[in-house]
C-alpha cells in the first residue's frame, strides 16, 4: 500500500505537470497498473442508455495502453453490450453474478443519458426473467454498489443532446440522477462528445489508483472540478490555445477555409471550453478541432444548447 | 428468455442482442427447430427530430452526427446536402472530394469493425476471459484451431486498422468520431501535400489488411459455413440511395439509386417512400405520412406498439438497405480473390455481384460477402479521389441560408440507406426528418402487419438449440442494422 500510495503521488505530479498520456506518461501508466492490477483485472461494468456508441468507439482508439491491452490486460470488460460476445439473459444474468461478487469493488461506466420520463420506458436495455429493465432502473441499482462510476461522454455527465431543448424523455446525467433518486455514490465526470481516451483510461486509472490508496474521497475532493471532471484533462481551451496570440493581436480567420488566425470570429467556443485536445491531439495526434475548423464546446455541461449556434459568437459585433 | 407457448412453439427473447450499433432486442418463435415468427424491437428512444427544431440550421450537421458514433460521417453528410440544396451552394470541386475522402474512410473503419470486432465471435473464439466469455454453451464454433487463431489475430490486428482510418478521416474532419470539419458548404480543412500523404501511407496499410486478410478470410471462413448460405433470404427487395458523387454535378455516383422488388429493378423516387407507425410507439394520426409531412409523436402507453422505430415503406413495402442492397443494385464488379472463391467454394462463375444469384447474395452469409466486397470497392474509389484531389485548393464555400425553404437529402451510411429531410421556417429549422438505415432494416410490422426486412429474413432460420439460437444473433448482425 506504501508503494501504491507514492507511486500514486507522483502521478498526480506528472498530471499535474501538464503531461499527458501519450507524452511521457506512458510508463507511468504501466507502473501503476502494474501495481494497482497485481494480476487481477478490476471488473467494468459498462451500460449504455441513450447513447450514440460513440464513447465505445472513441475508447477503440486508444493507444496508450492499446485497446487490445485495455481489453487483454488492464480490466475485465464483463458487461459492454458492443463488445462482448454474451447476448441476451446469458449476458444480463453475467452481469448480476458479476455485480454481487465484486460488491463494492466494480468500476460502473455509463455512456449515454438516461431517461425518467414514463418510468424510464424509452431506454430499455435488456429483459431478465420476462422483466424490461430500463437504464434507469440499471443505473439505480448498479451505481450503489461501485467502486466508483464514471460518467463517459456529455450525455452521461450532464445530459447532452438527449437533454437537449426539445428533449420529451427526461434525459438526464448520472450525477443529477442519482442526487434525485438521494443516492450517494462517488462518480467523475468525462465529459466530451466524444470524449478523447486519453481522459477515459486516464481518469479511470486515476481512479482505481486513489480507490487502491483508500484515497478516493480525498482524490475527488481535491480533484474534481466544478463540473464534476478530473480538473488535469480539462484545462480551459483559450489560454493554451496556439491561436491565442492571434486573438490578442486581432488576427481572426475570415472564412472557413482560412487557417491564418484564430477562429473565434467563426464562433469558435475555446474559450468556454474545457479538455487538453490541444496537446494531445485526435487521433494519432493526425489533428484537432481547432486547427481543423472550430471548437463547438462538447465537453461543456451546456451543450449543446449554451453552445450554440455554433459558428456565431455573440461578443462578436462586426 | 425461453417459454413454451401454444402448439409446440417456443418462444424466445433476446434482449440485449450485442455487438451491434444500439438497443435492439428480438423475439421469434420457434416450431420443429426453425424460426416461425419474429418481432424484432428497437429499445431506445432520444427525439433528435424534435431536438432539431427551431436551432440554427448551421448546426445541424454537428448534433445529427450524434444519431451514430459509428457512422457520424454519413449523418453530417445527409445534413450538409440538404443545407447546400437549399441555399443552392455550389461546393468547389475538393469539398466534394474531401468529403469522399472522410466518408471513404469511415466506410473501411466501420466495415473492418463490423466484419471482426461486432460479427467476429459468431465465427471466432476468443480468449476465455471477459469480453469474450460467457458465450452460449453450444456456440457452434467450428473453425479449425489454426484458422481460429489466425482470425483472432486479425481481430486484434483490425483494431489498428480500424483506428487507422479514424486517422484518414480525421486528417480533414478534425477528429472522430463525430468530425467538427464537415459543414453546410464544404469541408473545414484545405488538403495539402503533408496530409494528403499522410491519408495515402496509411491506406496502403488498410489495402494491404483488406486484400491480404479481411477479404479472403471472409470467404474462407464462409467456406466452413456454407449452411448459412442456405437462410436469412427474407423478401429479397433491396433500396439504395444512391451516394458518393463522382462528378460536381452528382449525376454520376459510386453506388446507383434504385429499387429491386418481385425480381425487378427500378429507379428511385422518393416520393413514393412513407412512414407508418402502426407497431410503434407514436401517435397513429402521424401513419402514411411522406417524409416532407413526418412528424415524430410519442405515445409509450400505446398497446400493441413494440418498437421506438417507425416502419419506413417504398411503394407500400419494406427494402432491406446495406451492402448487400447497393451491389445487387449497382451489380458492381467482383474482387479477383472473391471471384477465385467463388469458384473454389461454390463451383461458380461469377465476376459481377449479381453473378451470386438471389439465393446465395440474400443470404445470412452472402451480407457478410457483399461487406467485404464493398470494402475492397471503396479502396480504389477512395485512391481514385486521392488522385484527383488538388492540394492547397478550397474546400468550403460560405453557405447563405435563406430563411424558408425545404430540401432533401440521400446518400449512403455504410449500413444503408439514409434520407434526410429539412424544412427552414425564420431562419430556423421547422421541421427535420431522418430515416436512417437501421428503420428500414429492423422496422416492425407495417400498419397492415407486413413484417418488417429482418422479421421476415427470420423465418426459416434453424434453432436446433433453444438454449443456444446462435443463427438469431448472427442474422441480426449479418444486416448491421
Amino acid at each position: 500500500m506504501r508503494h501504491s500510495r507514492r507511486t500514486f503521488i507522483r502521478l498526480c505530479t506528472a498530471a499535474a505537470a501538464g503531461v499527458s498520456l501519450t507524452q511521457g506518461f506512458s510508463p507511468l501508466v504501466h507502473e501503476i497498473f502494474a501495481v494497482v492490477l497485481n494480476g487481477t483485472r478490476p471488473p467494468v461494468l459498462w451500460l449504455q442508455g441513450q447513447a450514440c456508441t460513440g464513447c465505445t468507439v472513441t475508447l477503440l482508439n486508444s493507444v496508450q495502453p492499446s485497446v487490445a491491452d485495455l481489453l487483454l490486460k488492464i480490466i475485465s470488460l464483463d458487461y459492454q453490450p458492443t463488445v462482448m460476445a454474451a447476448e441476451g439473459e446469458q449476458a444480463w444474468e453475467f452481469l448480476l453474478e458479476t455485480a454481487r461478487a465484486s460488491q463494492g469493488r466494480y468500476v460502473l461506466a455509463i455512456e449515454g443519458s438516461i431517461p425518467v420520463n414514463w418510468e424510464g420506458r424509452t431506454c430499455v436495455i435488456a429483459e431478465h426473467g420476462g422483466h424490461h429493465i430500463t437504464m434507469l432502473e440499471a443505473v439505480r441499482q448498479l451505481a450503489p454498489g461501485a467502486a466508483v462510476t464514471l460518467a463517459l461522454g456529455t450525455c452521461a455527465a450532464y445530459g447532452g443532446i438527449p437533454a437537449a431543448r426539445g428533449s420529451q424523455t427526461g434525459a438526464m446525467g448520472v450525477n443529477a440522477l442519482l442526487r434525485q433518486y438521494n443516492i450517494h455514490a462517488p462518480v467523475i465526470n468525462v465529459p466530451g462528445c466524444p470524449p478523447h481516451p486519453e481522459w477515459i483510461v486516464g481518469s479511470l486509472l486515476l481512479a482505481l489508483q486513489a480507490i487502491d490508496a483508500g484515497m478516493l474521497d480525498t482524490f475527488l475532493k481535491l480533484r474534481l472540478d466544478t463540473a464534476g471532471r478530473i480538473s488535469w484533462f480539462y484545462p480551459n481551451v483559450h489560454i493554451n490555445c496556439p491561436y491565442l496570440p492571434d486573438f490578442e493581436r486581432g488576427h481572426y480567420c475570415k472564412t472557413m477555409n482560412d487557417k491564418q488566425g484564430c477562429r473565434f470570429v467563426l464562433g469558435c467556443k475555446g474559450p468556454r471550453s474545457a479538455c487538453t485536445a490541444w496537446k494531445t491531439g485526435w487521433n494519432g495526434h493526425v489533428n484537432w478541432c481547432i486547427a481543423n475548423a472550430t471548437c463547438i464546446g462538447c465537453t461543456s455541461p451546456a451543450f449543446p444548447d449554451g453552445t450554440s449556434p455554433f459558428y456565431a459568437n455573440p461578443e462578436v459585433l462586426w | 428468455m425461453v417459454t413454451e407457448s401454444a402448439r409446440n412453439r417456443i418462444r424466445l427473447s433476446i434482449d440485449p442482442v450485442t455487438r451491434i450499433e444500439g438497443h435492439l432486442k428480438v423475439e421469434v418463435e420457434v416450431a420443429d427447430g426453425h424460426v416461425v415468427d419474429a418481432h424484432v424491437t428497437g429499445g431506445m428512444f432520444r427525439g433528435f427530430e424534435s431536438i432539431l427544431k427551431n436551432r440554427d440550421p448551421r448546426d445541424a450537421p454537428q448534433i445529427v452526427q450524434r444519431i451514430c458514433g459509428v457512422c457520424p460521417i454519413s449523418h453530417g453528410t445527409a445534413s450538409s446536402l440538404a443545407l447546400e440544396a437549399i441555399s443552392r451552394t455550389e461546393l468547389p470541386p475538393n469539398g466534394r472530394l474531401v468529403r469522399n475522402l472522410i466518408m471513404g474512410a469511415n466506410y473501411l473503419q466501420s466495415h473492418l469493425l463490423h466484419f471482426y470486432h461486432l460479427s467476429g465471435q459468431d465465427f471466432l473464439r476468443g480468449p476465455d476471459s471477459a469480453p469474450f466469455i460467457p458465450r452460449y454453451a453450444r456456440p457452434d464454433l467450428r473453425l479449425p484451431e489454426a484458422l481460429n487463431a489466425e482470425g483472432v489475430a486479425q481481430y486484434l490486428e483490425a483494431l489498428d486498422m480500424r483506428a487507422i482510418c479514424h486517422e484518414m478521416a480525421a486528417l480533414f474532419g478534425g477528429r472522430m468520431p463525430h468530425a467538427v470539419g464537415l459543414l453546410a458548404g464544404g469541408t473545414a480543412q484545405v488538403p495539402d501535400r503533408t496530409s494528403l500523404e499522410a491519408y495515402a501511407k496509411r491506406l496502403a496499410r488498410v489495402r494491404r489488411f483488406v486484400e491480404d486478410k479481411y477479404l479472403p478470410t471472409v470467404y474462407l471462413i464462409g467456406s466452413y459455413y456454407k449452411d448459412l448460405a442456405g437462410f436469412g433470404q427474407g423478401r429479397r427487395s433491396a433500396l439504395c440511395a444512391g451516394g458518393f458523387p463522382l462528378n460536381d454535378e452528382a449525376t454520376r455516383t459510386v453506388f446507383t439509386a434504385g429499387v429491386y422488388a418481385d425480381g425487378t429493378f427500378s429507379p428511385l423516387d422518393p416520393a413514393k417512400i412513407t412512414e407508418e407507425v402502426g407497431h410503434s410507439w407514436f401517435d397513429n394520426v402521424t401513419t402514411g405520412r411522406d417524409i416532407a409531412h413526418g412528424e415524430t409523436v410519442l405515445d409509450v402507453d400505446k398497446p400493441d406498439a413494440y418498437s421506438f422505430l417507425k416502419t419506413p415503406l417504398y411503394d407500400g413495402k419494406p427494402m432491406e438497405v446495406g451492402p448487400l442492397a447497393r451491389l445487387w443494385i449497382s451489380n458492381t464488379p467482383l474482387s479477383a480473390t472473391g471471384q477465385e472463391m467463388l469458384w473454389n467454394y461454390y463451383g461458380l462463375r461469377a465476376e459481377r455481384f449479381r453473378d451470386l444469384g438471389e439465393n446465395l447474395a440474400f443470404s445470412l452469409l452472402g451480407r457478410h460477402l457483399a461487406r467485404a466486397e464493398e470494402t475492397y470497392l471503396m479502396l480504389g474509389h477512395v485512391e481514385a479521389w486521392l488522385r484527383e484531389v488538388h492540394p492547397g485548393e478550397e474546400t468550403f464555400k460560405t453557405p447563405s441560408i435563406p430563411d424558408t425553404g425545404a430540401a432533401w437529402a440521400l446518400t449512403e451510411a455504410p449500413r444503408g440507406a439514409l434520407i434526410h429531410y429539412l424544412r427552414l421556417r425564420n431562419g430556423r429549422i421547422d421541421n427535420y426528418q431522418i430515416l436512417p438505415a437501421t428503420l428500414w432494416n429492423a422496422a416492425p410490422r407495417s400498419d397492415a402487419g407486413i413484417r418488417g426486412p429482418l422479421e421476415e429474413a427470420m423465418l426459416g432460420v434453424p434453432v436446433p438449440d433453444p438454449g443456444s439460437p446462435v443463427n438469431v444473433g448472427r442474422l441480426v448482425r449479418a444486416f448491421d442494422p
